[in-house]
């Protein structure tokens, strides 16, 4: 028996499965930074708060002069769910979100995915993707915004994780005469 | 029938521009920034993403204050303002149990690895009404609590009795099966699952809420337990054709219920807890647990149920319980009827005609007959 399909459409099928299975696809993965690299740096973009990545991006060093390849663009993206959470999918509803390619003077191809409308976040996205794919500048735009970023983020999460297990309901390991 | 009518353009400009005006309110009272209603309104703003089917926040916000907080109205905008942009194609299936958890509960277990996380509820709070926040300013608001942190996982409480086999496990995807979409195709029967729980996810809340409890006071036989509800932030992940991997989009807002019901067994499986499925988005638990027991009442073919009930019957279900194509076809009986109405008027004049000639007849002939039995009584 063929192994069961995430009931993707067949039309979608073939080249989607084809690149997943296949790392070499992924043009990051050719100067040392692999594509797991790559699709680290663009969560952080894609989850970034959008002024402070605007903030942090005016903070680097080199030129960021860049050429539209695909001016930013507003779509929707069906979000899928699993039945039961782990089953079939089925579509759950819509989301939107904005794209962007850009080309930077060294020659790099930045793109960027970005939920919500917002054209200046997916521009900027797409630049900074752009100039990480630069092993010169690698460094730079990870100290510069990148880890900046991921840690913003990590913090935001830690505190929202802090406060909700101050919520935590725990009936069997409760300490008589603790106060 | 609606048949066209012109006219009464300034009324309607008029109109319009009244509305606006009484939309806006008294102008010595401040505008609401959609700030203020994607922050404070939270929950509307949930219910107008869930039943627009679109997950924007800021576009929620906007169209609840355009809409004057009709929740309906405001659905009603989002779906007209998605048809106008382009479909870049469909996410990663969303994986719920990677949630960054803001609140997770399970009736069925006291402890449970992860435990239970009240997180921001109304449970438990007394319904008093809160006369600070009428005051003019907000009452200073106490710093949140924090706990420590431990690294327990948690897994979906389902996940626990499928080890034992003791809950069913969940339905793998059939090959070839091409998931329903209804922003493609129409709805039409027989519908499977998937497109009964997208149905069910932009479902009205109000119409499912009263289909579940119909199902909780007799009507259909389930016997739920919130196996578990959890609410928090899951990340979007897309596959990128041109760049040949997939993405991280951001981050939506979900709650999921797993409602456990108990099912005897059939000659084909062993008894076992069988599951109802609820996915909304935002923090939305009544949605989401009235659309979980609704999913599992629609299964009763699958699993070899009597149908006894409304909340079973999916036709009836699936077809009422889009809240804007019910407004649609209610509201516009408000639309002139001015021809329909004509004729209905010219045929209720003649039947009367006919009924007021045929009672005369008749009070005729009965007449006549009691004439006659006086004469034989005399």
């Amino acid at each position: 028996m063929a192994p069961p399909t995430d009931g993707r459409e067949p039309m979608h099928q073939s080249p989607q499965d084809a690149a997943r299975t296949s790392p070499g696809a992924d043009p990051a993965a050719q100067d040392g930074a692999g594509a797991d690299d790559r699709r680290r740096i663009m969560a952080t973009l894609a989850t970034a708060d959008a002024t402070r990545l605007g903030e942090l991006a005016a903070t680097l060093p080199m030129p960021t002069g860049h050429d539209l390849i695909r001016p930013a663009e507003t779509g929707l993206i069906m979000a899928r769910g699993r039945m039961g959470g782990t089953g079939s999918p089925f579509n759950l509803g819509e989301v939107t979100v904005t794209r962007c390619v850009v080309r930077v003077k060294s020659g790099e191809v930045g793109t960027a995915y970005v939920l919500g409308r917002d054209k200046t976040h997916a521009r900027t996205a797409a630049l900074i993707d752009a100039l990480w794919q630069n092993p010169v500048h690698r460094p730079v735009v990870e100290a510069c915004v990148i880890t900046p970023l991921a840690e913003a983020r990590d913090q935001a999460r830690n505190t929202l994780r802090q406060e909700t297990a101050a919520t935590r309901v725990d009936f069997f390991t409760m300490v008589r005469g603790d106060n | 029938m609606y048949v066209a009518v012109k006219g009464g353009e300034k009324a309607i400009r008029n109109a319009h521009r009244l509305l606006a005006r009484r939309r806006r309110g008294r102008t010595d009272v401040p505008s609401l920034t959609l700030d203020q209603i994607a922050e404070q309104m939270a929950l509307s703003v949930a219910r107008v993403m869930g039943e627009g089917s679109l997950y924007d926040e800021a576009l929620a916000a906007l169209a609840i204050k355009q809409s004057r907080g009709d929740l309906i109205e405001a659905a009603f905008l989002i779906r007209a303002y998605r048809t106008t942009l382009p479909r870049f194609g469909y996410s990663e299936p969303l994986d719920t149990g990677a949630m960054l958890v803001e609140r997770r509960i399970s009736a069925t277990y006291k402890d449970l690895p992860g435990g239970q996380l009240l997180g921001p509820t109304f449970d438990y709070t007394h319904r008093l009404l809160d006369f600070t926040l009428a005051a003019e300013g907000e009452p200073e608001l106490e710093e949140a609590e924090r706990a420590a942190l431990t690294d327990e996982a948690m897994p979906r409480v389902t996940d626990l009795l499928s080890e034992e086999g003791l809950m069913e496990a969940d339905p793998l995807p059939e090959e070839g099966h091409v998931v329903g979409d209804l922003t493609r195709d129409p709805l039409s029967f027989p519908a499977d699952r998937d497109l009964r729980l997208q149905n069910l996810a932009r479902g009205d809340e109000g119409f499912l809420l009263a289909l579940a409890y119909s199902s909780q006071r007799g009507y259909g036989r389930t016997h739920p337990f919130t196996g578990e509800i959890r609410y928090g932030a899951v990340e979007v992940e897309f596959f990128a054709e041109e760049l040949g991997f997939t993405l991280t989009l951001g981050e939506i807002r979900l709650t999921e219920c797993q409602m456990v019901n108990q099912f005897n067994g059939s000659a084909k499986s062993p008894p076992k807890f069988t599951r109802g499925y609820g996915l909304v988005f935002g923090q939305a638990e009544r949605k989401a647990m009235a659309m979980s027991m609704v999913d599992r009442a629609l299964r009763w073919e699958e699993l070899g149920e009597e149908f006894t009930a409304p909340v079973q019957d999916t036709e009836f279900v699936l077809s009422h319980s889009d809240n804007i194509q019910a407004t649609g076809f209610v509201e516009h009986l408000k639309l002139p009827h001015y021809v329909d109405f004509q004729a209905e008027l010219d045929l209720v004049r003649r039947m009367r005609k006919e009924w007021f000639a045929a009672r005369e007849r008749r009070d005729e002939e009965l007449g006549l007959a009691a004439g006659k039995d006086q004469e034989a009584a005399e």
